[in-house]
């Protein structure tokens, strides 16, 4: 154990933390209303939906997988959970006479649909052994047709109760943000405190390794895509809740990949084995101050997305040459 | 042709990082004849071969290939000189046809863009009918069964009209029809003044074939001579050559009741018929050539593969293992052959590769303290040299990772240890090392199966060696009979003689 404190393995181990101060600084110099509080709170409840569905999606990669399931699911389960919570007088409900149940019920309902499909599709990955890109690109497109099937317009006049988590405050701080850090902490703690987080480890590193050292493998894949599409219904409700209504068209349309693109910059490796769960906050939290800055300079819309193309592929490429080199 | 021989390679010594797998031998090989090299596994027949085409480079020694001295970096090189090889392991593009796979990276053009999809389809038929070859051209490859892969690759290498075709082990996977064909197409080439260089275990070939045989023996050149003035049992004493000395820490100790009763355990082609008892603190011997089906076997115990047929009991109660959870749960474990294959996670440090079959027994959430308490434990019980219990075990040495991987299964503390090659590609230190581990654990009641290919070490460490050939036991032998001889025999034959048939 080193006892001194070695700052260049400090700095390279937290790089990405140093990217962010930077980025942070740079921002705050060039509009210094960027570094107010109301600003920085908008910026995490902003980021907080694709965050939670980055918490998910980790899971997936580190295990050698991917899950392009999540924007659509969320946006099924957005839908689902809003018709349960309108007005039961409402004229234009979807599931007349039905609502509003209480939150707390309808929360339970969206998750445990959310693990359902979740556990669904993490069956035939595991069993089948087909490529977990092409499983959760069907189960994209099936979502997200489910989703139109289940309701062609828009779901709206929610309880204020099923709002709260995504839309409401204490004093001036916004519940979301709340969620976004209750989420956090699961996703850290799963990963490195319990059982499941070091198998998907070892899964993702060597599966065949993993196998004969007696870890069922079938059934970890299984709740890792369990767990992504758990994240991915909190993100649905949070989103229906803050938006006040929920479209079965656009809800969640195309998170996932904004999910990914967060795991990815924030050091989650493809090839599988390497996730660190503060990795990924600061990887959303980088994407989020570029969207968010570069708003506030009032930078095309176009520009800011090659800038994040640049950042993804960047910190990719980075992080293959600083893997390489431990080699 | 006027010189004598056709390629002389002489003073070949090639060291890899830790290792001296060939010390100066040599090879000289005449025109128009099959040249058989022999020797036991790690002899040093393959590397050489691999110097010869350019796989490896040699460390030093001389190659005279036609008269003149040549230095291939490439297997292109090689082919383009006139020397071709049939691999042991295949390397088929399987979902390409016949013709694609047999014209690879020389694929005929015409315009000089265009690939001429029909010469190549002509050529390909003209080949297989010179051979006598009924295959399909625009088959796909991976439809032939192995047996027919091989053949193509035969064909392949014969199609380079090369001057030396060398063929490391080919009937492995042939059947007898394609075996004469195989001998047809080899008297062919004698005919064109071909030199063969043919590698094979199966004494019944090698007498029928070769011309001249050389013996290799731990990557030392042992003698060449015609094969005419040879004999079977001549050519096992060079082969062998050695005395066991005790160089190995076998310490008798008392054996047990039995612990693990196999019978008649089979798995699909590599496994057919394997029966044997073991006993606590019993150390008991697999030995076998290549592909004999021992991994496999042990794979089958483990619940890897999927058993086919047999029974196997453990403490007299009949267990049906059909995954590693459930092999562990039986108190087995398994060193695997593969270190980086199925048993190290390289990205993972040193202590969450040592807990990972133990991970079950740290609560919840799980207790870091302890896991590191564990891997401290074996660190320093099994020696090994880490700079921390945090490293990344991918930057140990492949001794101290195997001293990891032993730790691993020590600490589930099982009654059956399977170690499947535990000293290979490791240093003579952790080598001796892990030896005197076995020994211990085997003293302390554990039962141990021990797959080595190593004759001196199976025969130094074992109680009793079971003999494998070709997925069946061929002779259980006890300690007080062990020779290379006897051992060798059982595992060229065909049939089983079940000497000392498990008690």
């Amino acid at each position: 154990m080193n006892k001194t404190f070695d700052s260049k393995k400090f700095i390279s181990q937290n790089f990405i933390w140093v990217v962010l101060l930077i980025l942070i600084v740079v921002m705050s110099i060039a509009q210094p209303s960027f570094f107010s509080v109301t600003n920085l709170l908008t910026l995490l409840s902003g980021e907080a939906v694709k965050g939670i569905m980055a918490f998910g999606v980790m899971f997936a990669i580190l295990s050698r997988g991917i899950d392009l399931t999540i924007g659509s699911s969320a946006g099924l389960i957005a839908c689902i959970t809003a018709a349960l919570v309108q007005p039961s007088d409402y004229a234009n409900a979807v599931l007349p006479g039905v609502g509003p149940l209480p939150a707390p019920v309808v929360f339970l309902i969206g998750l445990a649909l959310g693990a359902a499909i979740g556990a669904i599709y993490g069956a035939i990955i595991a069993y089948t052994k087909i490529p977990a890109f092409i499983a959760t690109l069907g189960g994209q497109l099936i979502c997200r047709a489910a989703a139109k099937i289940f309701t062609n317009r828009p779901v709206s006049n929610l309880s204020n109760s099923f709002r709260y988590p995504g839309s409401g405050k204490i004093g001036s701080f916004p519940v979301i943000i709340l969620v976004f850090a209750i989420m956090f902490i699961l996703a850290a703690f799963l990963l490195t405190q319990t059982r499941f987080g070091k198998n998907v480890y070892a899964i993702g590193g060597n599966d065949q390794a993993a196998r004969v050292a007696g870890i069922n493998v079938e059934k970890n894949l299984i709740l890792v895509y369990t767990w992504c599409s758990v994240c991915a219904a909190v993100a649905g409700m949070l989103l229906a809740g803050r938006a006040g209504s929920a479209d079965p068209a656009n809800s969640g349309l195309n998170y996932e990949l904004d999910a990914i693109a967060a795991a990815t910059v924030g050091g989650t490796s493809h090839t599988g084995g390497i996730c660190r769960a503060s990795g990924v906050l600061a990887g959303i939290l980088i994407l989020g101050v570029i969207n968010n800055g570069l708003v506030m300079l009032k930078v095309d819309d176009n520009m800011t997305n090659i800038v994040k193309g640049l950042i993804i592929i960047g910190s990719v490429v980075l992080d293959m040459r600083k893997n390489a080199k431990r080699a | 042709m006027s010189q004598e021989y056709i390629l002389e390679m002489t003073g070949i010594t090639k060291e890899f990082p830790g290792v001296r797998a060939l010390k100066g031998v040599e090879l000289r090989v005449r025109p128009g004849t099959v040249h058989t090299l022999m020797g036991e596994n790690g002899a040093g027949k393959s590397t050489l071969m691999k110097c010869l085409i350019g796989i490896h480079a040699p460390t030093s020694g001389k190659i005279v290939f036609e008269g003149k001295e040549v230095h291939f970096r490439n297997t292109l090189e090689a082919l383009d000189a006139g020397i071709s090889m049939i691999h042991q392991e295949l390397s088929p593009v399987p979902e390409r046809s016949v013709a694609e796979n047999l014209w690879l990276g020389r694929v005929p053009l015409k315009a000089g863009i265009m690939v001429d999809h029909r010469k190549m389809q002509e050529d390909s038929l003209a080949l297989f009918r010179k051979l006598g070859l009924d295959v399909d051209p625009s088959a796909k490859m991976g439809d032939l069964s192995v047996a027919k892969m091989q053949m193509v690759e035969i064909a392949k290498a014969v199609s380079y009209d090369s001057r030396i075709v060398i063929m490391d082990e080919p009937t492995s996977a042939l059947t007898e029809t394609e075996v004469e064909h195989l001998f047809r197409i080899i008297a062919e080439l004698k005919e064109k003044k071909v030199a063969v260089i043919y590698i094979s275990h199966k004494m019944d070939e090698i007498f029928r074939i070769s011309d001249d045989i050389t013996v290799y023996r731990d990557g030392e050149f042992i003698m060449t001579d015609r094969a005419e003035n040879l004999d079977v049992d001549r050519l096992i004493t060079l082969m062998v050559g050695r005395e066991v000395t005790e160089m190995f820490p076998k310490v008798e100790c008392p054996i047990g009741e039995t612990v693990l009763k196999v019978e008649h355990l089979a798995s699909g082609r590599a496994v057919k018929d394997v029966s044997f008892e073991l006993h606590r603190g019993e150390i008991l011997g697999f030995a076998g050539l290549v592909g004999a089906g021992r991994t496999e076997t042990v794979e089958t115990l483990f619940g890897i593969r999927t058993k086919t047929g047999g029974k196997v009991y453990k403490d007299g109660a009949e267990i049906d293992i059909r995954s590693p959870e459930q092999a562990i749960a039986h108190k087995i474990g398994l060193l695997t052959e593969d270190r980086r294959g199925n048993g190290i996670v390289g990205l993972l440090s040193v202590r969450d590769n040592t807990v990972l079959a133990h991970l079950k027994h740290y609560g919840f959430p799980l207790s870091h303290r302890r896991m590191r308490a564990d891997t401290e434990e074996y660190v320093k019980k099994l020696n090994t040299k880490t700079p921390s219990t945090e490293t990344p075990i991918k930057n140990l040495s492949g001794g101290n990772q195997q001293k990891v991987l032993v730790g691993r299964w020590l600490l589930t503390d099982p009654d059956i240890l399977i170690v499947d090659e535990p000293t290979r590609g490791i240093d003579v230190g952790a080598k001796s090392e892990i030896h005197a581990l076995i020994t211990r654990l085997a003293g302390e009641g554990k039962a141990i199966i021990l797959i080595s290919s190593e004759m001196p070490e199976v025969m130094g460490m074992s109680d009793r060696i079971v003999v494998m050939h070709e997925g069946i036991v061929t002779g259980i032998v006890d300690r007080k009979d062990f020779s290379s001889e006897l051992i060798l025999k059982y595992a060229t034959s065909e049939e089983a003689y079940h000497a000392g048939e498990a008690r």
